[in-house]
């Protein structure tokens, strides 16, 4: 019988080694996907098992962490001023992480590799691990005076250092709390199914991640793509009649209230936000020259500060689209970032930064990253660019821009009106770009958005609800200056 | 102690000189004692950052335990295996650290289960010395051949007549007394009858048999008991929705009689047999198939939209990774639901002991299953043999469908890891079980006594000279 139980041996040999197979195979090879998995609570229990590091303002820190009696998650996120900072911070909570809290999650829970050092470290000596820091370029005044103006208008501000591309401030109303959503209970779940059924879509970033028509305020875009031909200037007849027809059609194009646009100067057009004038200038330079200078001031592609943004866009398109285009209508959208970039190259005398809004990353003993400003380009020459400064001043001083004007101080802007739905049917978006001149250079540039149902339709407004808001944040930027 | 073995020079029948190795055992039963004590000291610092208050206790009741079976084995079975008391006591201290650190994690159930599983275990250890003290000979058991396949038959249908516990009717519910899983007891009584029929009917079986197609068929009348068992096998399997024990009986019946035959056809057929049934209950009771979807999709979400338990099991796995999160700082209490401690046991000693602890256990339970198959091999009477090879492998199935079952390597039934997960009817049939195999394995490596002097030889030598 020996031979037999010999087999029955080898049999349960190959059973126990098929199950040494297995554990190897569970426990090694897919022990990286299974641990890591999203599923897996243990990867949130992890994230919530010490202090989360910080999303740093001016010194001050905007996020913070308490200790819960929650068994699972033991600290818990909460946050200063949640529905203001929301478009900067975003969220760290058990359903998804966003924004700089999802950008630089690893920092901010320690599990960076450039902290490994640093968690040896803790491990030896058995203390605690701890997050880094997120330290923000952004301007606590500025940032509260674009989201107190906001007010319970929808809308969106973004400003910009034009000197080094530094976000100072990026507001986005509605907004909402993450405080509201980080916990770990019914409520908190409650609060986010509610946040993302929201028709207004209160968890949208709208100074980054929504695109726009960017109306009127394109035109000082149009305006570089001018001056940079060579076949228009600054005080010269421009040529073009108003009414304007657009090319291939019998649509004419003209303003509302026969302001002095027919054959005007391009500082008379800006003035007065002449449509003939400048979609008659898209016309003349054509689709290619106009989409090469948008993509020169970052349209067309995404941008990484380091929040991904949504793509602002001028298409390819034909004649009279493109002559629409060129006064911020037809398929051209942007980000609110996307405007203020122009505004802040155009202040910077043609030079326009990188944006970003994040100074650097701390470790618990050691400073991770520095970012230093860089530039992204030279889309208009520096001489262009004082010209254009020169236009946008003539608005605020003595054209639709008036109510940006701040005592003492030269500030150059645009308004705009962008019309929404089929015959201008939805509530347009009023719009006011600004920066505010120093002996220093242009300290800050803003973009302003806001749906505004006071706008007058077919009228260039933006004056109105917008400017107030840019001027106060510029006035925020240039009191913190002093 | 080997000194005893050897008699007179003359003598020549002795296939003795075999050492008793019982201080081996001694030896190893420090290191199977003194390493769950460690444990349990490794839990409370873990959990609370301080020695567990009941670790003197629990130690010195691990090793009076230890000592008295020692003790009585050094008496009763002097020339048993070395091996299997010190395996089967570090798997049952393993076990009860185990249990208890889960005890510390509020909520998960049964709560408190590491006291009753401590009085189930010298329960079984009380068994497994009763067994040693009053069975003498393993081939008593032979007598009772047909009396244990009633029992056995009792004890597999007991489960049918009571409620359902927790979906699987394999339990026996005594109000006011506590629950019973009669086939972990059914799983020895019925070895003992498959061993005494087998030792009778083997060569009938192996013999009798037509050859077509190079294999040798069984005759139809051979079949009969065969048939039975794999129809008994299906109604554990359609009544108490018990895939494990079903398995467990089958596949120890082919390994026995293909033992006891010497014929790969049996096995061939046994194969067949089960491949049929195994399709006929697949395509009809749902219990089953959902078992085979989990298996096939361990990681897919449940019904509701939460993590079922068997991928909570392959996380624990997983996050385990190669050393483990240490014992005392894994989440296996995500698993949730009633099986953490028993059924689930594995999945705590994977994400806490990690690769490396699993492996180990694994290794302990193949060197318990080598033991036994080696005292198989050097039994000298067919019935050991048999008897003893048929608990072997019962023993390495049932551990093979459970850690199997676990990681997701086979669909998962409903048994528990013999010795590590809490349960009293198993611990206590698995001492048993060991018990039997001791004495098996005593009697197979005991000298052969010396023959008696015989007068008779002693007179003729004188008359020749």
């Amino acid at each position: 019988m020996n031979k037999p139980i010999r087999k029955i041996a080898v049999f349960c040999g190959i059973l126990v080694i098929a199950l040494l197979v297995r554990v190897n195979w569970v426990q090694f090879v897919q022990a990286e996907e299974l641990s890591s998995s999203d599923k897996n609570r243990r990867v949130l229990i992890e994230r919530y098992a010490h202090p989360r590091g910080d999303i740093i303002v001016e010194g001050k820190a905007v996020t913070g962490s308490t200790e819960t009696d929650s068994r699972d998650f033991q600290y818990q996120r909460t946050y200063k001023d949640g529905a203001m900072w929301a478009p900067v911070t975003g969220h760290a909570s058990v359903f998804n992480a966003t924004m700089l809290e999802g950008i630089h999650d690893k920092i901010l829970t320690g599990n960076d590799d450039r902290l490994f050092f640093n968690r040896t470290i803790d491990m030896i000596t058995g203390k605690p691990m701890e997050g880094g820091n997120v330290v923000t370029t952004l301007n606590a005044a500025a940032q509260r005076a674009a989201f107190e103006g906001l007010g319970d208008k929808k809308g969106a501000v973004a400003a910009i250092d034009p000197r080094t591309g530094a976000i100072l401030a990026l507001a986005s109303t509605p907004s909402y709390d993450p405080g509201s959503i980080v916990g770990n209970d019914e409520k908190a779940s409650d609060n986010w199914v509610a946040l993302n059924e929201d028709p207004d879509k209160p968890m949208l970033n709208r100074a980054l991640r929504e695109t726009y028509p960017p109306g009127s305020t394109f035109k000082v875009l149009t305006a570089a793509a001018a001056l940079e031909s060579g076949k228009y200037d600054i005080d010269e007849k421009s040529g073009i009649e108003d009414p304007y027809e657009l090319p291939q059609t019998d649509k004419e194009l003209t303003n509302f209230g026969n302001p002095p646009c027919d054959d005007a100067t391009l500082r008379v057009a800006l003035q007065y936000s002449c449509n003939a004038t400048f979609a008659g200038i898209s016309a003349d330079l054509g689709n290619e020259e106009m989409k090469g200078m948008a993509e020169k001031f970052g349209y067309n592609e995404e941008l990484f500060v380091p929040i991904r943004t949504a793509e602002s866009v001028y298409p390819e398109d034909n004649a009279p689209q493109n002559a629409m285009a060129g006064i911020g209508q037809a398929s051209n959208r942007a980000t609110p970032l996307q405007i203020a970039m122009i505004t802040a190259a155009i202040a910077n005398d043609g030079k326009l930064m990188q944006p970003y809004m994040v100074d650097r990353l701390e470790g618990p003993r050691s400073v991770v990253e520095q970012n230093e400003p860089q530039e992204m380009g030279q889309p208009i020459s520096a001489s262009n660019a004082k010209k254009i400064q020169q236009m946008m001043e003539t608005v605020v001083e003595d054209g639709t821009g008036t109510n940006g004007q701040i005592e003492g101080v030269t500030v150059g802007g645009k308004t705009g009106t962008a019309q929404r739905g089929v015959d201008n049917s939805e509530t347009p978006y009023a719009w006011f770009i600004s920066y505010a001149m120093t002996d220093n250079g242009s300290p800050v540039a803003v973009a302003v958005v806001v749906e505004d149902s006071d706008a007058q339709r077919n009228e260039v407004s933006g004056g109105g609800l917008a400017a107030p808001i840019a001027k106060d944040v510029m006035r925020a930027v240039l009191e913190g200056r002093q | 102690m080997s000194s005893n073995s050897t008699t007179g020079g003359t003598s020549t029948v002795s296939a003795g000189g075999l050492p008793s190795r019982r201080n081996t055992e001694l030896g190893l039963l420090v290191f199977a004692v003194v390493i769950p004590v460690f444990a349990y000291a490794n839990v409370g610092l873990a959990k609370n950052g301080t020695l567990p208050a009941g670790m003197i206790g629990y130690g010195l009741g691990l090793g009076l335990l230890a000592g008295v079976a020692h003790l009585l084995v050094r008496k009763f079975a002097p020339y048993a295996d070395p091996l299997i008391l010190p395996i089967c006591t570090l798997l049952n201290g393993l076990g009860l650290v185990l249990i208890w650190r889960l005890d510390q994690e509020p909520g998960v159930r049964p709560e408190n289960a590491a006291p009753g599983q401590l009085m189930w275990s010298a329960l079984g250890v009380a068994l497994f010395l009763a067994v040693l003290v009053f069975l003498k000979d393993h081939r008593i058991l032979q007598r009772y051949t047909y009396i244990s396949m009633a029992v056995a038959l009792v004890l597999l249908a007991l489960p049918m007549f009571f409620p359902p516990v927790n979906g699987a009717k394999i339990w026996v519910t005594i109000p006011g007394v506590g629950s019973l899983q009669p086939g972990e007891f059914a799983k020895i009584v019925i070895t003992v009858f498959f061993a005494g029929y087998l030792m009778v009917k083997r060569d009938a079986l192996a013999l009798a048999s037509r050859r077509f197609m190079g294999l040798y068929l069984p005759r139809g009348r051979d079949l009969g008991p065969i048939l039975a068992i794999w129809a008994l096998s299906l109604m554990i399997l359609v009544f108490e929705t018990d895939l494990g024990t079903s398995l467990l009986f089958f596949g120890m019946f082919v390994v026995m009689l293909y033992v006891a035959t010497e014929r790969t056809s049996w096995v061939l057929f046994g194969l067949l047999l089960s491949a049929a049934g195994a399709v006929v209950v697949a395509s009809t009771t749902t219990h089953v198939q959902d078992r085979v979807d989990n298996w096939l999709n361990p990681l897919q979400l449940g019904a509701n939209g939460g993590v079922t338990e068997t991928a909570q099991v392959m996380y624990s796995f997983g996050s385990g990774g190669l050393f483990g999160s240490g014992l005392g700082e894994g989440f296996t209490r995500l698993i949730g639901g009633i099986a953490v401690k028993s059924d689930y046991i594995l999945a705590t000693v994977g994400e806490e002991l990690g690769l490396t602890g699993m492996m180990a256990i694994l290794v302990l339970y193949g060197l318990l299953i080598e033991r036994g198959i080696r005292t198989a091999l050097a039994a000298r009477d067919p019935f050991g043999k048999l008897l003893a090879v048929g608990l072997s492998g019962a023993f390495a199935i049932q551990v093979f469908v459970v850690a199997g079952g676990v990681t997701a390597l086979i669909p998962l039934t409903g048994m528990t890891m013999p010795f590590l997960a809490q349960g009293g009817s198993s611990v206590i049939a698995n001492w048993a079980l060991f018990a039997i195999l001791l004495r098996i394995s005593d009697t197979a490596r005991r000298p052969a006594p010396a023959p008696a002097p015989n007068p008779d030889v002693e007179m003729t030598q004188v008359v020749r000279s």
